[in-house]
């Protein structure tokens, strides 16, 4: 009697999510990128069913906050006040897949610049370079719903991802990125229910599931990265059990919230006993992003050109 | 859980007639108002009032699938007649047997035959607890007959989980027997345990109820309950829409499917894809 075959099988597969147009697909980027496509859990399966390659997309702000750590000042100080110059060095020098728009100082709290502000620095970074882009409001649901309408009409034909849908607040960027041509981000706040509802919500307003990324709010190591390691393992085992409505691909926001952490932020004058930021910070934007390729994550937001070229090498020695 | 459309079957006044008649239409409607509620696999049983049961089933496969692409599940106890329905079938979607037993007084090499064409047509086969003896009434019998049919697949080279075993739900109200019911939820507990990868399971559920008042009623709840059990697979009425909500609602209690506020609505998403 044979030996029965009992490795894991899988019915379900993540979708592949295609971001940026070429000239002849209408756009003006000179690549795409690809992700998704996992018919395995994270590295437990053959090769060829890993899927696509995780990517990494470098954060350029529309306005620096003041209390910006220095760490990060000092990478990028040439070009902070110049969003088309930060995302050439993003690009050349931190080797970026693609670019994520930060659109942080729309928000109301943060600076209420204007729409057409916000239309400004997508315009500057569209034309500084032909990666695939990534545009996020400032989570200020009457705010974006101003700004995200103006900047998707200047990449219509781009294929963009912009974010983020809500289960609160979905409807009028689902129906801009429907009408441009553009990827949504659907974010639940460590919820796997809402994630789900959010998709279906889209999904009703006949957007295609095939166009979603899914976004669970990142935690940065030591601030729940826990929490957020295990939901997605769980939207993983998902999609591959076969729910259509959790098959999405995966972006986590590991630069914001890294640098967010005291261990990361703290300057050398108040914490003498942790080492250098210029070390540490990067440390624990680089470690918080490797934990989360670990779960699948399929796109990585980051900041520090020393993280990402850390996390480069690592993505390169997991899919050599 | 994976439906099966019981509606396509000649004992339904409106199939035998459109047999009799060669209305196509009335078996096309069947089968694409089965898909769109949900049914992942359509049974094919030409009943008994035709005269020529082969020809039925083949005219009844050719009419469905020139409309429809939803896997068909051939259902007669007869192989003459499957082997009829494979010969013009499209099988590149998946195709499903249904039904042999362990063994037949008239036919000990039943189950080999029906292996032999679900193996070469690469489906998936309904078997039931059921031998050359009849119907057993005890859970030991049942799980017995299950075993032994686990050992002809892996004899055979056949995939255990391509196996789908049916305990064989009998009418509540027949005398003696409600302990029945009982007996076959253990069964199911048990079959899923017999070998792993594990068997699947199926039941044909609207037997249940034959001849009882609350037919719907009793229909989901034992399907909650079989569900519970670890019931894989059912044939069912898929236009009963509440015994959609009730499988839907089952698999998210038992934590088979993400609860979200439209669970219901994203369950008949997934089942019809």
């Amino acid at each position: 009697m044979p030996v029965p075959d009992t490795g894991d099988r899988w019915s379900g597969k993540v979708n592949e999510v295609t971001l940026g147009a070429t000239k002849e697909h209408g756009g003006t980027r000179g690549t795409t990128i690809t992700v998704g496509g996992a018919q395995v859990m994270p590295f437990a399966g053959e090769r060829e069913k890993r899927g696509r390659r995780p990517v990494i997309a470098a954060d350029v702000l529309d306005a620096v906050p003041g209390e910006y750590p220095s760490t990060l000042v000092e990478a990028y100080k040439d070009v902070l006040e110049d969003p088309g110059a930060w995302a050439v060095k993003a690009v050349n020098e931190c080797k970026a897949d693609l670019i994520c728009i930060k659109l942080d100082g729309t928000h109301p709290d943060k600076g209420d610049r204007s729409p057409g502000e916000a239309v400004k620095v997508v315009q500057a970074v569209k034309e500084a370079v032909d990666v695939p882009l990534i545009i996020w409001g400032s989570e200020s649901d009457a705010k974006d719903n101003a700004v995200m309408p103006k900047v998707s009409e200047v990449v219509k034909g781009e294929n963009a991802l912009l974010g983020v849908i809500t289960k609160d607040n979905y409807k009028t960027l689902t129906a801009v990125a429907l009408a441009d041509g553009h990827n949504v981000i659907a974010l639940a706040p460590i919820d796997i229910n809402i994630a789900k509802q959010v998709n279906i919500l889209a999904s009703d307003m006949s957007f295609p599931l095939g166009r979603i990324v899914m976004f669970q709010t990142t935690g940065a190591l030591g601030y729940g990265l826990e929490y957020v390691y295990s939901i997605h393992e769980r939207e993983r085992l998902a999609a591959l059990g076969g729910d259509k409505m959790m098959a999405m691909p995966t972006i986590a926001d590991v630069g914001s919230e890294a640098w967010r952490a005291k261990e990361a932020k703290t300057p050398d004058a108040e914490a003498p006993d942790w080492g250098p930021q210029d070390e540490r910070g990067p440390m624990w934007e680089a470690i918080t992003a490797v934990s989360l390729l670990q779960t699948g994550a399929d796109i990585i937001r980051m900041r520090h050109p020393g993280a990402m070229a850390v996390v480069r090498d690592y993505i390169d020695r997991l899919y050599a | 859980m994976i439906a099966i459309g019981e509606r396509i079957n000649g004992q339904f006044e409106d199939v035998k007639k459109a047999i009799a008649a060669k209305d196509k239409k009335v078996i096309q409607d069947l089968a694409q108002k089965q898909t769109e509620a949900g049914a992942r696999y359509l049974d094919v049983n030409v009943g008994t009032a035709a005269a020529d049961q082969q020809a039925a089933m083949q005219w009844l496969v050719t009419t469905i699938q020139e409309t429809c692409k939803t896997p068909l599940c051939l259902d007669s106890q007869k192989p003459a007649v499957i082997k009829a329905g494979l010969e013009v079938a499209d099988t590149s979607m998946g195709i499903m047997l249904n039904s042999s037993p362990l063994d037949k007084k008239s036919d000990p090499e039943v189950l080999d035959t029906y292996i032999g064409m679900a193996k070469e047509n690469n489906g998936v086969l309904i078997t039931l607890t059921m031998d050359k003896d009849g119907v057993p009434q005890n859970i030991e019998k049942r799980v017995e007959i299950a075993a032994m049919i686990v050992g002809k697949a892996m004899e055979l080279d056949f995939a255990v989980d391509k196996l789908y075993i049916d305990p064989i739900v009998l009418p509540v109200n027949v005398p003696g027997a409600q302990t029945q019911p009982g007996f076959i939820l253990e069964a199911i507990r048990q079959i899923k345990i017999l070998s792993d990868p594990a068997p699947m399971t199926t039941v044909g559920l609207s037997n249940m109820s034959q001849g009882t008042t609350e037919r719907s009623l009793i229909n989901r709840i034992f399907l909650c309950m079989a569900l519970s059990a670890g019931l894989d697979s059912a044939i069912v009425d898929v236009f009963d829409d509440q015994l959609m909500n009730v499988v839907a609602t089952t698999e998210m209690l038992l934590n088979k499917q993400i609860y979200s506020d439209s669970f219901l609505k994203a369950y008949r998403a997934l089942q019809t894809g």
